[in-house]
């Protein structure tokens, strides 16, 4: 809980300060909260995956990105109004979603009496994988890690294919 | 309703209407990339959180535990993570072109340009 709330303020002064670079560290720190917070409610894999790739990887390419637009200070807003009030409504109409929602750790949860109790029952004995996490994305769910490979290989394509351009037109880089 | 039993729902919904806040409101594209980053990771939280159950261990069996946090969504949130970065490269290399193209990272800037371009036609 205490640390759900140092994200909330964290966020708060992502939103506020103006400097990129700044801004690039605080995401960091960020994503390391939610790293721990991850621990903390039992996602270990989810965890280091984040830690590695949430405030490792991300922060090394936006580092780069800040250092190839040479951006430093956000300009100040015009008219910040309008999002305001926009973020509040759709806000607001969650929260009240949120009432109709199960309490945080309730057993009876559909979340936890569906599909669930299954993988934990059989999967030791189907895949021989003592974790739960690796059998089921390696096994039940094989076919969502395909696609996910298949995402992340079109991203790279995608990158690959807009900085090489550059490369070309401009031979000083 | 109990605050305590709805506070992660709460955290959550208010991390992700910052990051819709930030991705409306700010003019910088590098910003509001992060501002999409922000969006992304509560819905880590949204999926993961209800999963936890108090006094459970992570989804490793072994003989000495009965209870276990439940699996499923750690499995989804993790290729949501590698998809992240994957998204993130690829708008990051766009903002690093349109600077090039335009010189400008801030939005009403490009449109300006965009606009003074048409208008002599």
């Amino acid at each position: 809980m205490v640390l759900l709330t140092m994200m909330a303020v964290l966020t708060a002064a992502i939103v506020v300060q103006r400097n990129l670079f700044a801004v690039v560290v605080f995401a960091s720190i960020y994503s390391f909260l939610m790293a721990t917070v991850l621990v903390a409610l039992d996602a270990v894999d989810v965890a280091m995956t984040e830690a590695s790739v949430g405030a490792g990887m991300s922060t090394v390419l936006l580092l780069g990105a800040l250092y190839l637009t040479r951006g430093d200070e956000v300009k100040p807003l015009r008219r910040p109004l309008v999002p305001l009030v926009v973020a509040i409504v759709i806000g607001a109409a969650l929260v009240s979603g949120t009432l109709g929602l199960p309490a945080f750790s309730d057993p009876q949860a559909p979340i936890h009496i569906h599909v669930v109790p299954r993988y934990l029952a059989e999967s030791l004995r189907e895949t021989g994988v003592p974790n739960v996490v690796t059998s089921v994305l390696a096994s039940y769910r094989g076919y969502d890690t395909l696609g996910e490979t298949i995402v992340v290989f079109t991203a790279g394509a995608g990158v690959i294919a807009l900085l090489r351009r550059r490369r070309r037109e401009d031979p000083r880089r | 309703m109990n605050v305590a039993g709805h506070y992660s729902y709460w955290v959550t919904i208010f991390l992700m209407v910052a990051g819709l806040y930030i991705v409306i409101a700010r003019g910088n594209l590098v910003k509001k990339l992060i501002g999409l980053g922000i969006f992304q990771t509560s819905v880590y939280l949204l999926y993961i959180a209800p999963g936890k159950l108090i006094g459970g261990t992570a989804p490793v069996l072994a003989d000495s535990f009965k209870i276990y946090s439940n699996p499923l969504p750690h499995v989804l949130i993790l290729t949501a993570i590698v998809v992240g970065v994957a998204t993130l490269a690829l708008g990051l290399a766009l903002v690093v072109r349109i600077r090039e193209a335009y010189d400008s990272i801030e939005e009403d800037e490009i449109l300006e340009k965009d606009r003074g371009e048409e208008d002599p036609r």
